[in-house]
């Protein structure tokens, strides 16, 4: 790529879907409606004392067929903020990719990095120019979960799929499995909850949906594949290793079989 | 009908490249010099925020010395090209010696065909993930590209900058050593405040955004304690 200059009134600024469209490398808008193009599902994210955990299964379908086993749906956004996606898995990792790049990309022009409000509308921005894909059932619903420096404290975003944005008090849960994670969460969330707690409770949501819903897909013991996990704080973004999520899980088989024995 | 006067090709080079050089030399210098982690930039600048080294991507830096505001806009410029490559192929496709091409065009064009040639020389620095690539690559206002192995200087004074610096330069310095060689070579004779040093790195093994910017510890640009620190 050569080195790309601009007239005063031309100049992208800060905007780097708008620099790609400067210099045409836009993607080209859905053709129709592509109905077994893989589908990700289940994402759940909740606040706790430290920041927030963010966690996300590994399953993506094309209609009743599972295409990935190993998908990662949770993604590191930047230092202290990562998405979670719902929906067309194609766009979805395509907007996950771009809005990494625009974080990043802002930061380095302007010398400091956007506030998390700031990035939220920026994603809220990207997902409401996916609308036209949404209509033909491509539609992308991420949640945005980061720790505000500014602030010291986590703090959540859900989107709809014309481009809300809804900041959420305690946690959110998106995707086709969410009415049974979300009511999980909804269940057992309380204030004060400590970071091993949150996780816990993550990970139960996500075992919940797997459970009632065919497109959600539970920690894979035979393969080794667990959820994806994440806890963000002040240190910023950590991932869960599958070794503590195999205990957490171990905890929660425990309990089931012990409900039905 | 006035005609225009012939002025001859040599004579045009010379009065552009005597006018950007008094333009270079106005300002403060600044150098880069290869460490144990990789690449430090040490530049004389007494503002905090209008700076002179700064991130292009994820092993790859910038410097500038002479008017901001044209060092400025080739450093949005790179950032530019190098996010677009990356995004358009992979992050593992962006490397610094293409982005100092591109700068050379962009910089050889201005001085030959723009209105008045850039008042600029700029460094493109990357470390590679072994160590034993590092690059350095040295633009100068007319587009010239010099590469340098263990360090080279930008701005007023550079060739006695570069001189001292080759003198005392040694291989593996520790970055403490490394920021204090470099405040002490750019300021000669003078100490140059600590609060009037911008020092940022190029850190290897610092995850994947290698540039660190450095606060300058009070001493870094007092003479050394020993003479002679090869002694």
């Amino acid at each position: 790529m050569a080195m790309p200059r601009f007239d005063l009134g031309q100049d992208p600024g800060t905007d780097f879907g708008l620099l790609l469209r400067r210099v045409g490398l836009t993607q080209p808008a859905g053709a129709g409606a592509v109905p077994e193009a893989p589908h990700a599902t289940t994402c759940v994210a909740l606040r706790h004392v430290d920041g927030v955990v963010i966690a996300g299964d590994r399953r993506a379908t094309s209609g009743h067929l599972i295409s990935h086993r190993t998908m990662e749906k949770v993604v590191q956004a930047d230092r202290h903020s990562a998405v979670a996606i719902a929906g067309a898995a194609g766009p979805a990792v395509e907007m996950i990719r771009l809005f990494q790049v625009q974080l990043e990309y802002y930061e380095k022009v302007q010398g400091t990095a956007l506030s998390l409000e700031g990035k939220a509308n920026q994603l809220a921005a990207m997902v409401r120019q996916n609308l036209p894909a949404a209509m033909q059932g491509m539609g992308v619903v991420p949640i945005f979960a980061g720790y505000d420096t500014r602030r010291d404290i986590g703090r959540l975003w859900d989107y709809d799929m014309l481009g809300g944005r809804y900041e959420e008090r305690d946690h959110v849960a998106t995707g086709s499995g969410s009415l049974h994670a979300g009511t999980t969460l909804k269940l057992g969330y309380r204030s004060g909850l400590d970071r091993a707690a949150a996780i816990t409770l993550a990970a139960r949501a996500l075992w919940e949906a797997a459970d009632a819903d065919s497109a959600t897909g539970g920690p894979d013991v035979l393969r080794g594949i667990y959820p994806v996990v994440a806890v963000i704080d002040a240190d910023g973004w950590a991932r869960v290793d599958d070794e503590e999520l195999a205990a957490v899980y171990a905890a929660i088989m425990d309990e089931a079989r012990e409900a039905h024995s | 009908m006035s005609m225009p006067y012939y002025v001859a090709p040599e004579q045009a080079m010379k009065d552009r490249a005597d006018f950007a050089r008094k333009g270079i030399a106005r300002g403060r210098g600044l150098v880069a010099l290869r460490y144990i982690d990789g690449v430090v930039m040490v530049a004389e600048n007494a503002s905090q925020s209008l700076r002179k080294v700064s991130e292009i991507y994820d092993r790859i830096a910038f410097a500038g010395v002479g008017k901001y505001n044209e060092f400025d806009q080739l450093r949005v410029a790179g950032i530019r090209a190098a996010e677009l490559t990356g995004y358009q192929y992979s992050r593992d496709d962006v490397d610094a010696r293409s982005l100092a091409n591109d700068y050379a065009q962009l910089l050889g064009n201005s001085f030959t065909h723009g209105m008045k040639p850039m008042e600029v020389e700029i460094l493109v620095a990357e470390v590679s993930v072994t160590g034993e690539n590092d690059q350095i690559f040295h633009i100068m206002y007319d587009g010239t590209v010099i590469d340098h192995r263990d360090g080279c200087a930008l701005g007023g004074d550079s060739d006695a900058v570069t001189a001292r610096l080759r003198d005392a330069f040694t291989e593996g310095l520790a970055l403490d050593d490394a920021v204090r060689l470099g405040a002490q070579v750019l300021g000669g004779e003078r100490v140059i405040p600590a609060d009037e040093l911008e020092v940022a790195v190029l850190e290897r093994g610092n995850g994947r955004r290698c540039f660190r910017r450095i606060d300058v510890p009070n001493d870094a640009a007092a003479p050394a304690e020993s003479p002679d620190p090869e002694a």
